[in-house]
């Protein structure tokens, strides 16, 4: 086993040599700037991503329970048509497919491109959380919803999501978590976040192991950062005496 | 009585040959004498020097001299059948594999450099690369200086970013990069115009432009960015091994015969579908023919 060298993240990019104090400044980047910069590329795609698929894929998911047919059939074609394509065949179908065929599209930065890629492909799986929570809870509930005088919309608001969305949190933790690891296909399309930033900095520095290990630890931080999160808002949102409310 | 004489003589000179590498043999020269294998290292697609055929077959410049390398050794070692396997290596595993022996000989595209032979060892450069930049013919642009504030393309994972951000310093220009994660990738965002420029080895560039759907639509202009000695890498600390593969490709050199494999590879149609790569021998590929030597990528720098 060769001796480790985290030296390797306080070198500067372009000659190698080391910087002190680890972080370059006027115009230098070390490569621990260049981590912590993919770092924030990767939370910026994983984040607005997310907000993508979470308002997306609640509204699908919501539209495929309600008593309209057609409705219901986008719902459902939305999720089976971004559910069964691979993502990256998604992300190179945005990037290289949908601007060609549209050629205004081309104008748009990658960034953008990419969110929304991630975002539908996650919005599919969420809307089928949506949908499987929604229908767990007993009709007579809908039911007892509109028999007051609630409006459908009414009855979804103040009746079913209240209690469809506290049950499908633990589903939505780990999907917030996958959305973080996901990210990583971003660096097909030219997105300097940490997956690129490993291909390139172990190929430059020939130190692997150590390039490996540090994105390792960012992605691990970050995805259970989201689980901590996720497991407040559980632990805020919890009703005693509802059904996933605990005791 | 004569006769009888000359035939032990021959006989036990004979039997001594055969014993004195036995004795000596030791690292990868052993390991391929008592196995009969060998495995070589191959890469998926690296351009005219080593490719897949499909189907499990590759070949290419560097494929082939290790062929001709690995055949002298056989008769070295007086072996009657050599069992090549082939092991693709991505640039990601290529080093390790080499590292802990289950690749023998690595024969794709790797740059030698100083960093690299701390953990490798590599035979005599057969290969120079010159990193260079393509552009669409129509686009005007000749140097890199007139690359300011244009996106450059390159591919994730190779040394020619690093060259790339040098010069942008160097030049005092500025330009968005981008990155495919492959080379073909890398084409494909110069060809649908989300870069101007594609910056990368020479015969690479060379490679895809002969492969488009239209080959004169692009050329390769402006200054070479950087110099590379390409070569064969083989283990660290096992001179025999190495020895015996630079006598081979010395005497390739020497003859004049490398130039010919290089020819089969770069100019002529090479297969699986008959283009030609069109890339005729740097004057830095024949001096490293002429003088052979197995010098880092600092090196040439420094001239």
């Amino acid at each position: 086993m060769a001796t480790w060298d985290w030296q390797v993240f306080c070198k500067d990019t372009i000659d190698g040599k080391i910087v002190p104090g680890c972080f370059g400044g006027s115009g230098d980047t070390t490569y621990l700037d260049w981590l912590l910069s993919a770092w924030g590329w990767t939370l910026s795609v994983s984040l607005l991503a997310l907000l993508v698929a979470l308002a997306l894929g609640a509204l699908m998911g919501i539209l495929r329970t309600t008593p309209h047919r057609g409705l219901v059939l986008l719902g459902n074609a939305w999720t089976e048509l971004f559910r069964n394509i691979p993502l990256l065949v998604q992300i190179f179908l945005w990037y290289h497919v949908v601007p060609a065929l549209i050629p205004p599209l081309r104008g748009v930065p990658s960034f953008i491109l990419v969110v929304l890629g991630l975002g539908l492909f996650t919005s599919a799986r969420i809307s089928e959380q949506v949908r499987a929570g929604i229908q767990s809870l007993a009709g007579g509930q809908r039911m007892a919803g509109l028999a007051m005088g609630f409006t459908l919309p009414q009855t979804y608001r103040y009746v079913l999501l209240p209690m469809a969305f506290r049950i499908i949190i633990p589903p939505l933790t780990s999907e917030s978590m996958n959305i973080i690891k996901n990210s990583s296909v971003a660096f097909a399309v030219s997105i300097s976040e940490l997956t690129l930033f490993a291909l390139q900095a172990q190929e430059e520095t020939s130190r692997g192991i150590e390039v490996y290990l540090a994105v390792t630890g960012l992605y691990f931080i970050s995805a259970f950062a989201i689980n901590r999160a996720m497991l407040f808002v559980e632990n805020r949102m919890r009703v005693p005496g509802m059904i996933g409310g605990g005791t | 009585m004569k006769k009888i004489a000359v035939l032990q003589a021959l006989t036990l000179s004979a039997g001594l040959l055969a014993a004195l590498p036995a004795f000596a043999l030791d690292g990868t020269l052993k390991k391929i004498k008592d196995s009969s294998a060998v495995t070589m290292g191959v890469r998926e697609s690296s351009g005219g020097l080593s490719f897949t055929l499909g189907d499990g077959k590759f070949a290419g410049f560097h494929v082939e001299l290790c062929q001709r390398a690995l055949a002298d050794i056989q008769k070295q070692l007086g072996l009657t059948k050599l069992d090549i396997k082939y092991q693709p290596v991505t640039s990601q595993n290529r080093i390790p594999l080499v590292q802990n022996g289950t690749v023998d000989i690595e024969c794709g595209s790797t740059t030698n450099n100083v960093a690299r032979q701390k953990d490798v060892a590599f035979a005599d450069t057969t290969y120079v690369e010159e990193v260079r930049i393509a552009v669409k013919a129509n686009s005007g642009i000749t140097s890199i200086a007139q690359l300011n504030g244009k996106n450059v393309a390159t591919t994730t994972g190779t040394t020619s970013v690093q060259h790339l951000r040098k010069h942008e310093r160097a030049a005092g220009v500025k330009f968005n990069e981008v990155y495919g994660k492959d080379h073909a990738d890398s084409f494909l965002l110069l060809e649908s115009d989300r870069a101007d420029a594609f910056v990368m080895d020479g015969q690479i560039l060379a490679g895809n432009i002969a492969k488009s759907k239209n080959p004169a639509a692009f050329k390769i202009v402006g200054e070479v960015l950087s110099v590379e000695p390409i070569a064969i890498m083989v283990r660290k600390g096992d001179p025999a091994f190495k020895k015996a593969v630079d006598d081979s490709l010395q005497a390739l050199m020497k003859s004049g015969e490398i130039a010919k494999i290089y020819d089969k590879w770069f100019m002529q149609p090479i297969p699986p579908t008959n283009t030609r790569i069109g890339l005729p021998a740097s004057e830095a590929t024949k001096a490293a023919w002429a003088h052979p030597n197995d010098k880092p990528m600092e090196d040439y720098a420094k001239k």
